[in-house]
């Protein structure tokens, strides 16, 4: 069982973020990179696949040289190997250019399973399990908040708002998870040692035979044009109760389509 | 060459620690330390990250990493939480060191690789009532009787001796007379629940509250001969020279506390109103916390050099007690100001910073009290 796990480095969510003021895009210098909270359910979850059935975990990145320490992280929590799609060509890329790219890795790899997080926290498209299906022609199932492999069939109970659906696809498939799908595992001292000698291969566009210019900020189908900080919070409104407090307090409510 | 950057094994280390302590200590460890309860369930997730054997060689279960890989898990565990800190210092400095530096072939096999990986714990019986670093004093006798030793004394203040997890204790204890009349003392290693050796009852303990201390008593304990860790009357001189390295790990913790107190100060003047602003916004609040960071950054740099020098094989006697002696110090001033910081809420256990008030004072007392550390530095200064 050969299983594929897509994994990308973004500024912490639990920090400030910001966008680079001179392209609009995701600000990495200076801030504190980790890897995307919801893409290490998805490392956890290939791992247990592998404990269970046996195989080998690869993580995939697109990122800047720096998505290293990202790639670290999974291999220290017991990932195999890595592949590294590295380019300067790829900066500002969208996710249909990215998608791309991605795609054309994967085809150069062997999978039977490829998991990755539902969402990023910096771009929070969340297109991407779907948009790689339509590439490789594979089925997508996703928000897993379950999984199991049985024989060369994906279980999968999806989340939903009320409850789940149970689901299966025929392997190879691309499956997205949850943070409920299970608890991420702490990489071990002897995980962090044996990280620095596992493979990691680096590959750039033309190693996947991408014309750069199809990819990056100039020729991304979308863009940021313009961002500002969130407004301060406003100043509220002081109700002086004179007796008719709790009437100026529904009428305020009321202004707001609050009742 | 000047280079205290760490390297990338050692600060992915630090960062999984960080996320450990406060992603699963800090939630739960107030609730531990109120009731006096050893938190047998992060213990055991310590083991599995690897704490326990982390300065012991891969052969024997560990980690093969250094023993400033120890210190740098101490500093982000004290950071948090100085209970669990303890635990990993004592059950790797005292518990499995000993086996590891004095102990035979076949004894390192045995206990190794179940204390590496946390799954076992070990205590060292060394303090008596009767005085803690005066060998002379030493009254608990073992004798050898018909290929075993027979113990008879006991022990006080033993560090993780009663745990779900312990299952060896490595006593000092008078195995005969000197030539000079002085006392032959030995080091025997004694298993949980070998007969007429008994665990008293959790001290109960101004700090560390969350960690395992006890008393122990010995009557008439029965040990194969093969039991003696290390050399026959070498017992003493062994635990001296595993003292120094233990004093930097202490250093680390206590860097850890301050450190601390700076986190939690640094978080409370942000968010606490007074007068319609932050109090973070008042000088006062602001200086005290700018000395806290001093002296914390500082006591690092302490412990950073003793470390240094240690694994490069250097003499290191001299750095280490200034590390312990800098940083305890540091630990219990920052204590007392983060605290004040704190004001009233400062005095309620809910605060981490109580728990650190109250954490604090034991390190200027443990691995030897700060008077011994300036009269140590003294003596290798050449005074006195």
């Amino acid at each position: 069982m050969n299983i594929v796990v897509l994994v990308k480095q973004v500024p912490d969510s639990g920090t400030q973020r910001s966008l680079d003021p001179s392209d609009n895009t995701v600000a990495r210098a200076g801030a504190d990179n980790v890897v995307n909270e919801i893409d290490e359910y998805a490392i956890e979850e290939a791992l247990t696949v592998k404990e269970a059935q046996g195989g080998e975990v690869t993580v995939l990145t697109v990122g800047p040289a720096s998505a290293t320490d990202a790639i670290r992280k999974a291999l220290s929590m017991g990932a195999d190997k890595a592949v590294h799609v590295v380019d300067d060509a790829i900066h500002g890329s969208c996710a249909i250019q990215t998608s791309a790219i991605l795609a054309a890795a994967l085809q150069q790899m062997e999978y039977d399973l490829v998991l990755t997080g539902a969402t990023s926290t910096d771009g929070q498209v969340a297109v991407m399990p779907a948009l790689l299906a339509e590439r490789l022609g594979i089925p997508q199932v996703s928000g897993a908040q379950k999984l199991t492999v049985e024989g060369s069939t994906v279980k999968v109970n999806r989340q939903t708002d009320g409850g789940y659906w149970a689901l299966e696809a025929p392997l190879p498939a691309i499956v997205s998870t949850w943070d409920t799908i299970n608890e991420p595992r702490y990489p071990s001292f002897k995980g962090i040692m044996a990280a620095k000698k596992k493979p990691v291969e680096t590959k750039s566009l033309a190693d996947l035979g991408i014309d750069p210019s199809t990819v990056g900020l100039a020729s991304a189908t979308s863009s940021v044009l313009d961002f500002a900080g969130r407004p301060p919070k406003g100043e509220g409104v002081k109700v002086n109760d004179e007796g008719d407090g709790a009437q100026k307090f529904v009428e305020y409510l009321a202004s707001q389509k609050i009742v | 060459m000047l280079d205290y950057r760490l390297d990338e094994e050692t600060e992915a280390l630090r960062t999984t620690v960080r996320e450990f302590a406060r992603e699963v200590v800090a939630p739960q460890i107030g609730e531990f330390y109120e009731r006096d309860e050893f938190p047998t369930a992060i213990v055991r997730q310590m083991g599995e990250l690897g704490l326990f054997g982390l300065p012991f060689p891969e052969e024997y279960g560990g980690g093969g990493g250094t023993y400033f890989d120890l210190c740098v898990a101490l500093e982000e565990l004290g950071r948090v939480d100085s209970s669990v800190a303890i635990t990993l210092e004592a059950g790797v400095s005292l518990g499995a060191m000993p086996i590891f530096r004095f102990g035979s072939e076949e004894q390192k096999q045995r206990w190794l690789p179940r204390l590496c990986s946390g799954q076992a714990l070990a205590a060292f019986g060394l303090t008596e009532a009767g005085g803690g670093s005066d060998a002379g004093a030493t009254r608990t006798t073992a004798r050898l009787d018909g290929g075993e030793w027979v113990l008879n004394g006991s022990k006080s203040f033993i560090t993780n001796s009663g745990t779900d997890l312990t299952e060896l204790v490595t006593v000092t204890a008078v195995t005969g007379t000197r030539a000079d009349g002085s006392k032959e003392i030995s080091a025997i290693a004694v298993p949980s629940g070998t007969p007429g050796f008994v665990v008293g009852k959790r001290y109960s303990k101004v700090g560390w509250n969350a960690s395992d201390t006890r008393e122990l008593s010995f009557t008439d304990v029965h040990v194969p001969a093969e039991n003696l860790v290390g050399e026959r009357g070498r017992g003493y001189a062994q635990f001296l020279s595993i003292l120094d390295e233990g004093r930097i790990a202490i250093s680390a913790l206590s860097v850890g506390l301050a450190q601390g107190c700076v986190d939690e100060s640094v978080r409370y003047a942000g968010e606490r109103e007074a007068f319609g602003r932050p109090i973070g916004a008042n000088q006062a609040i602001q200086f005290m916390i700018a000395d806290m960071e001093v002296r914390a950054s500082t006591a690092r740099l302490a412990y950073y050099r003793a470390a240094e020098r240690m694994l490069r094989g250097e003499p290191f006697k001299r750095e280490a007690s200034i590390a312990k002696l800098y940083s305890s110090e540091v630990a219990m001033d920052n204590a007392r100001a983060a605290t004040q910081v704190h004001g009233g809420y400062g005095f309620m256990n809910e605060y981490p910073v109580g728990r650190f008030y109250r954490d604090a004072k034991i390190l200027e007392i443990g691995e030897g009290t700060s008077e011994v550390q300036r009269m140590l530095i003294a003596r290798d200064l050449g005074v006195g």
